[in-house]
């Protein structure tokens, strides 16, 4: 179902090389404003998508709206001009300046005035010293600056980036992320594809995960409570007298386990009620506590949950 | 049509151009290949040869340069963006492709009539300098400028759009331009034919071959068109 508000629907879109699937049956939205991080191992269709709802390629089934205009070869032109997208290489002119490449772009996006727009998108991205400099002697984290203050340029409604920090060291990544969370803070929509899973949870509000098809969608934490279940690990000096007599008189606790480090794992379906009840019990049982905290599972937990099953069910 | 657009690709090509030798070279030098041997040939001639002379269009050989000189650069423009992958990012932009293709051809047209004009006025200089007496007024005929005139942009967009063509179909730079080379070769031979009295040089020839240039350049943008695949060159499957 296609809903008219989001920034982006897509809705059983599959795409097809020959016989080879690049992405099947894929149905998501983007809501105007949100960071989307689109997740998946190398292969799993990102690239695809990207290029397929930038209107490059060609779906082979199912439909989408991109900025408000249902994908299809007749709305190509009205569709790239309310979006950009900003490849994972950054394909520069390298023999031109940083300023003569964004002109360029200007002139293909024409944008009437467009000197005071190049001067706003170098200064967003901090390279407006740089605009005279040829761009095949700019750095790689420079290079993907120069690329995405290019995909700015139009002031679009909806902004692609395809794997933006991929080969980039870990200032030039942090930068990028920076400049991405400004563009958040300003309002922009953002379909972010990335492998960096601290990446997506540092930037996304949601997140999805491809691997050919659609694994899962929702907020990193949904993910966290939908896949795993919630749990404190507590920490003593040494080990309890009868763990099952003190954790069983706990309602709150599930389950529990030691795990490798001689702690006790326990498996709660409230964390925030069961930690003072579990704190109690233990002091009353005259256990030395070193402590008791909640575990979060990182979105790499998820990822690696899904996609290793998903490779169990194709190995199978 | 948007000329905004074509006038930004076309202002980056050009400046792209300027900045790669290997194109500013190529462009020199095949004019020069081109005329040495012919213009030692005729400096050579002595001032009887001058009679025969006039039933020759020997100029008309010098068309052969708007058919090779564009097509090195028209062949290099589509597959070149691929290599460096900058033909992604310009096709998430609004241009078009017949608008993308019309700017690149323009702009591989626009210093191929340069280099053309400027090295047939250069010829004529040369002959009417250094020929024995006789020579250049049986060489330099009217209709042979008037046809260098008007032939120079037909041919060299013919050329241009075979290049460009080629451009959309192969995937390494320099198979292009070898390709695009050979293809510019039967122009060339069909000018030298002409140009030694092997094809009589007629009023009607000349009409027919204009309108046939005419014809085969708005095809040739059509084609070409046709042939640039975004989903191919972009994704290198379909």
């Amino acid at each position: 179902m296609i809903s008219d508000r989001a920034a982006l629907s897509v809705d059983h879109l599959s795409k097809r090389f020959g016989d080879r699937l690049a992405f099947d049956n894929v149905s998501f939205e983007v809501r105007p404003g949100e960071v989307f991080g689109f997740l998946g191992p190398n292969g799993a269709g990102k690239t695809t998508m990207v290029r397929t709802l930038g209107t490059l390629l060609t779906p082979s089934s199912g439909s989408a709206t991109v900025a408000g205009l249902p994908l299809s070869a007749e709305n190509g032109v009205e569709i790239r001009r309310r979006i950009s997208v900003m490849p994972e290489s950054p394909g520069l002119y390298t023999r031109l300046s940083v300023a003569e490449n964004l002109e360029c772009f200007a002139g293909l996006y024409e944008l009437a005035d467009p000197g005071p727009r190049i001067e706003r998108a170098l200064g967003a991205v901090n390279l407006a010293a740089r605009a005279k400099d040829p761009c095949g002697t700019l750095s790689k984290g420079l290079r993907q600056r120069v690329s995405l203050a290019r995909a700015l340029l139009n002031d679009p409604q909806l902004l692609f980036l395809d794997e933006p920090t991929a080969g980039l060291d870990p200032v030039a990544a942090h930068d990028v992320h920076d400049l991405i969370n400004g563009l958040r803070e300003q309002g922009v929509t953002i379909f972010l594809t990335t492998h960096r899973l601290e990446e997506a949870e540092r930037l996304c509000s949601r997140v999805a995960i491809l691997n050919t098809r659609l694994q899962t969608i929702g907020t990193p934490d949904e993910l966290r409570d939908r896949l795993f279940a919630k749990t404190l690990s507590v920490r003593t000096v040494g080990p309890l007298a009868d763990p099952e007599h003190l954790f069983g008189g706990v309602p709150t606790v599930d389950s529990w386990r030691r795990d490798e480090s001689g702690g006790y794992v326990l498996s709660v379906s409230d964390p925030a009620a069961a930690a003072p009840v579990l704190t109690r019990a233990l002091v009353a049982a005259g256990a030395d506590v070193l402590s008791i905290a909640e575990e979060r599972q990182t979105l790499e937990d998820v990822y690696l949950e899904l996609i290793g099953e998903d490779v169990e069910a194709g190995a199978r | 049509m948007s000329w905004t657009r074509i006038r930004a690709i076309f202002r980056k090509e050009v400046r792209e151009y300027q900045r790669n030798r290997s194109i500013v070279l190529t462009m020199a030098v095949i004019p020069l290949v081109f005329v040495a041997g012919p213009l030692i040939n005729i400096f050579a001639l002595p001032s009887e040869a001058g009679q025969q002379l006039r039933f020759e269009h020997i100029l008309v050989y010098m068309l052969g340069i708007p058919a090779i000189v564009p097509a090195v650069i028209a062949s290099y423009s589509v597959v070149g963006e691929r290599t460096q992958g900058s033909l992604e990012p310009v096709l998430t932009t609004p241009i078009p492709r017949e608008e993308f293709l019309l700017a690149k051809a323009l702009a591989a047209l626009v210093p191929s009539l340069v280099i053309s004009y400027v090295v047939f006025i250069g010829v004529v200089v040369a002959i009417e300098l250094f020929a024995q007496p006789g020579i250049a007024s049986s060489l330099i005929l009217g209709p042979d400028v008037l046809a260098q005139i008007i032939f120079t942009p037909l041919v060299a967009g013919w050329s241009i759009w075979v290049g460009m063509a080629i451009s959309t179909k192969v995937s390494e730079a320099r198979t292009a331009q070898q390709l695009g080379t050979f293809a510019s070769v039967p122009s060339a031979i069909i000018a030298a034919l002409i140009a030694y009295g092997a094809i009589a040089a007629t009023l009607q020839l000349a009409m027919g071959a204009a309108v046939l240039l005419i014809v085969l350049n708005i095809v040739g943008w059509r084609v070409t068109s046709t042939l640039f695949d975004r989903e191919r060159l972009i994704a290198g499957a379909r």
